[in-house]
């Protein structure tokens, strides 16, 4: 089993597990985002198809998910990503608990809020059409009226008129080949098409393709090509049919 | 200075409590003393004095209108005895799947707001990002401008609304942090007999 194939259907993410991590890397998907234990459980759930236990994958697999965890790990602490990482451990176990007693609060609070609703429940006012919502005022930053008077110029400039050429392009007729294969095949029984075409340009080449599409759908002729891109070699189709008609009908 | 209406009317307050009655009757939002003040042309402290004689007529067990202080404002709202009358005619108010994630994010928010996602995930230990969205759908917080008003992260912090459905008159009111449950040393002994249970 190859981990870098695995295929992850997670919500926010869906493909193969070694794009998830190429995506990971350039940071073009934000990782907390990203349900890890959702990929554990795909891992595991390929895992138990198999009768074998693969050890290799198994030992690829616990490689990379933890480096994606300590990933994701990091970028939930961001500033403090430096100085986590010099902490001796028991400064660490320190800014663990106080971590932990931190969320521990908030915990409580949330308990209280729940409290506060289920006393509160009974308050009905009204309210009207939503309040405008507090816009964040954006400021940007100070331009150089020179400048934006050249992004203006360059935006007011004509652009260029399209190029109209490939309109006029010729095409010959297709009747003008049907006939040069006709009378080609009177003459000779077989003929080579590339042969042909020699010489001839890109477009006549395509007209002279239609035209034996065309002859070929009027049963006028046969069509072999050994291999594709092998030489295409027509032969007549009349001579069978006159043979077949004659052998029919005696 | 003399005051010839004085000698009228027996409490100069009562006009100007009918005209902050009718501003609160109009409004949809908590109005503030100030706001009050501005719009009657009058002195804040004698808004409040109006404000007290409404509220003392707009009270539990005397209207069916209680008029009370409310996310830094004043508002009315229906009196408790009315609630279950209420309920089946309306919907309360923004309350209905308010989930446990959602009330640690109003939490966190609530009491270290102005905040960004980061702050909260990092509290959290997870994304907050869709609880965020969920509260600010509900219009319990939203997104406001940094506090120097230079463009940097976006902060949340809860609206008045959050006030009023908590029923809390500002968030000074909010238990303080230190005396919820969060005890430094029990975490931290725990952690040292986990990490002593752990084989070396």
């Amino acid at each position: 089993m190859i981990v870098r194939e695995l295929e992850l259907d997670l919500d926010a993410f869906e493909g193969p597990f070694d794009l998830l991590l190429t995506l990971v890397l350039k940071d073009e998907l934000d990782l907390s985002e990203i349900d890890v234990a959702g990929i554990v459980v795909a891992f595991v759930e390929r895992l138990a198809e198999r009768e074998r236990l693969d050890l290799d994958a198994c030992g690829e697999f616990l490689v990379l998910v933890a480096a994606l965890l300590e990933l994701k790990a990091r970028g939930l602490f961001p500033e403090e990503e430096a100085e986590l990482a010099e902490l001796e451990p028991e400064e660490a176990a320190e800014e663990l608990a106080r971590r932990l007693a931190e969320y521990r609060r908030m915990k409580e609070a949330a308990a209280w809020l729940a409290d506060r609703l289920a006393s509160e429940g009974d308050r009905y006012f009204r309210l009207g059409p939503a309040p405008l919502a507090p816009k964040p005022e954006r400021r940007l930053a100070d331009q150089d009226p020179a400048q934006l008077a050249e992004v203006i110029r360059l935006l007011a400039a004509e652009p260029p008129t399209p190029s109209l050429a490939h309109m006029a392009l010729q095409f010959p007729p297709v009747t003008q080949f049907v006939e040069r294969f006709r009378a080609l095949l009177r003459r000779r029984s077989r003929i080579d098409f590339d042969q042909e075409l020699a010489g001839l340009s890109r477009v006549e080449q395509a007209v002279a393709f239609l035209a034996l599409l065309d002859l070929r759908r009027n049963g006028e002729i046969a069509i072999e090509q050994a291999a594709p891109f092998a030489p295409i070699r027509i032969s007549r189709t009349d001579v069978e049919r006159d043979n077949s008609w004659t052998v029919r009908s005696a | 200075m003399d005051r010839p209406l004085r000698l009228i009317s027996t409490n100069p307050v009562d006009q100007l409590a009918r005209t902050v009655e009718a501003l609160l009757v109009v409004a949809a939002a908590p109005l503030a003393v100030e706001e009050l003040a501005e719009a009657t042309q009058d002195d804040p402290e004698r808004i409040q004095t109006a404000l007290s004689l409404l509220s003392d007529r707009y009270r539990e067990g005397r209207s069916g209108i209680v008029l009370e202080k409310v996310a830094g404002g004043w508002a009315f709202r229906a009196a408790r005895e009315a609630g279950e009358a209420c309920g089946r005619l309306f919907e309360k108010p923004v309350q209905r799947g308010l989930s446990h994630a959602a009330l640690e994010t109003l939490a966190i928010v609530a009491y270290l707001g102005p905040c960004t996602r980061p702050d909260i995930a990092r509290i959290l230990g997870v994304a907050a990002d869709s609880a965020v969205a969920g509260l600010v759908d509900r219009g319990l917080s939203a997104e406001g401008g940094p506090a120097d008003g230079v463009v940097r992260a976006v902060v949340h912090k809860t609206r008045p609304l959050f006030d009023r459905v908590f029923g809390l008159e500002s968030l000074s009111q909010l238990p303080r942090l230190d005396d919820l449950g969060g005890d430094v040393d029990t975490i931290r002994e725990r952690l040292h007999e986990i990490a002593e249970k752990r084989p070396a």
